[in-house]
């Protein structure tokens, strides 16, 4: 079982959450000025790490909050967890 | 004369069966190959023999990071079938099918492949009528398929729940009477013998560190085994291609994620057919030894390990007990996790990469196992021409750029819902 600390509720089982994606990509800000390359990458391409990913999770049977989580998809430990626009990047602390 | 054969079964009997060769070497890299696969999976395995004997490429290497067959190869729940409706789709399966229907003879290897038929549950009238269309598109694509109702599903799966308090109750079902299971490791184990025979290097314990490249071209690949030249590449990595891509500094519309595959306790003969739950997500089937082999959804999260947890576990059980409530005191006997690689639109990518003499062989999502043989077969050509066949013309990776999916689910760009 994968345990998350949600900023609002605290440490809580994963069931309780739902799996959003890849919370690195940020959706172009304006359909008119985004050419179609800016929205197939947004839309399509994934860095896929082994290692350290930032993801978005829904706290949907809790406060139903969306929050960031950084994990560690080779091993599923859970490095840090905060706010959904916080960026944990610098919180992979010694994991590759 | 082929070298498994009653005949010289008996012969090495009356030798005590201590001179039988080894199926296939074990050998140290060379300097450089004409063609690298990466990877000995099944898919590997396949482009490596059809390279050989269809395109008469002899000077191959498959590399191996861990053994032969030790990854998805190994940790399917063997199900083959060619039910697909989109024309990208369908005319390469079924061509994948017709290439299991032959595979034990082509190879001299019983890879057991069992033609006991899949059949996919409906629950609701618009089920039946979504499966009516798909069932007609198959035929008249000419691959098999019969739309059964409540009686005719009854009368071949009994043990389905019937009762008047099923949570879900069966409408009907499509059945691809083709279809059916096939003995995974002996895939990779024939395909292995059937290459090896043919020149090709498999060597295992061999993973790829890195890449050097000159211009757009992968000159050699750094392995723990040393460098090894290499003329074209091929990757046949399924749920790494990610992590090998991003040493190419290559990003790819592909999410890894983990699918858990179960075995249950042996049993006498339960279920003699493949059957798949349309209420929720649950696949099974029985193997020769007894036991039911069974699956369900991915975890959902991103994932590179090989091993899931125990919330999808209650979640596909649950999915089989609403299905079969006789399994309800069955016990697992085992459970295991494979790394799937999620394409953005539910289906394969097999075709030419940005880099010049690299080919993809990826985004296999759920079903890989099936499309051993084809996968093999089209890869093989379009590394031998440097061009896809036009079996796999339009799972080429270009297709999410110009926005042509292929998504049979209809489920959109997440990875996860394929």
């Amino acid at each position: 079982m994968i345990r998350l600390d949600c900023p609002y509720c605290g440490l809580r089982d994963h069931e309780e959450f739902s799996y959003i994606g890849d919370a690195t990509k940020t959706r172009p800000a304006h359909a008119g000025d985004a050419s179609a390359e800016d929205w197939f990458d947004y839309v399509y391409i994934r860095d896929n790490p082994r290692g350290p990913h930032q993801e978005t999770w829904q706290h949907i049977q809790g406060c139903r909050a969306f929050i960031r989580v950084l994990r560690d998809t080779l091993t599923h430990e859970v490095l840090a967890t905060g706010l959904p626009h916080e960026d944990l990047s610098a919180k992979s602390g010694g994991a590759s | 004369m082929a070298e498994y054969s009653a005949f010289s079964l008996l012969r090495h009997a009356l030798t005590g069966h201590k001179d039988w060769r080894r199926a296939w070497r074990d050998p140290e890299p060379k300097k450089s190959y004409d063609v690298i696969i990466v990877g000995a999976g099944g898919h590997g395995m396949a482009s490596a023999f059809y390279l050989a004997k269809n395109h008469g490429i002899r000077n191959i290497a498959v590399l191996e990071k861990g053994y032969l067959g030790g990854g998805n190869t190994g940790r399917n729940t063997t199900i083959v079938r060619s039910n697909y409706m989109l024309e990208e789709n369908a005319h390469f399966y079924e061509k994948s099918l017709q290439l299991w229907e032959q595979l034990s003879d082509e190879l001299n290897f019983n890879v057991m492949f069992s033609q006991r038929a899949v059949t996919n549950l409906a629950h609701s009238d618009s089920q039946m009528d979504a499966f009516a269309r798909r069932g007609n598109t198959m035929r008249l694509n000419g691959i098999d398929a019969e739309l059964l109702d409540r009686k005719q599903v009854q009368r071949e799966m009994p043990y389905l729940d019937f009762s008047d308090n099923a949570r879900f109750p069966i409408y009907g079902g499509l059945k691809q009477p083709r279809g059916g299971t096939a003995r995974h490791d002996a895939v990779a184990w024939g395909l292995a013998r059937g290459a090896d025979r043919l020149g090709v290097d498999i060597i295992q314990n061999c993973e790829v560190t890195g890449f050097k490249r000159e211009g757009n071209r992968i000159t050699a690949v750094e392995t723990s085994r040393g460098d090894i030249g290499c003329g074209k590449i091929g990757f046949a990595v399924a749920g790494s291609t990610g992590h090998l891509a991003s040493k190419l500094g290559m990003k790819l519309p592909i999410e890894s994620h983990v699918l858990q595959a179960f075995v249950s306790e042996p049993l006498k003969p339960l279920i003699d057919t493949v059957v798949t739950f349309g209420a929720g997500h649950f696949y099974v089937s029985q193997s020769d030894k007894g036991g039911l082999v069974f699956g369900g959804d991915i975890d959902m999260y991103n994932s590179y390990a090989q091993r899931g947890n125990t919330p999808m576990i209650e979640h596909v059980v649950s999915a089989g007990l609403a299905m079969i409530p006789s399994l309800s005191r069955l016990r697992i006997l085992r459970h295991w996790g494979g790394v799937m690689d999620m394409s953005m639109d539910g289906s394969p990518i097999i075709g030419k990469s940005p880099i010049d003499n690299l080919y993809l062989n990826c985004g296999w999502c759920y079903g890989g196992f099936k499309a051993t043989p084809g996968s093999g077969w089209v890869f093989a050509h379009t590394i031998a021409n440097d061009a896809p066949h036009e079996l796999n013309a339009g799972l080429n990776l270009e297709r999410f750029e110009r926005g042509y999916m292929v998504d049979e689910r209809g489920a959109g760009p997440y990875p996860n819902r394929h």
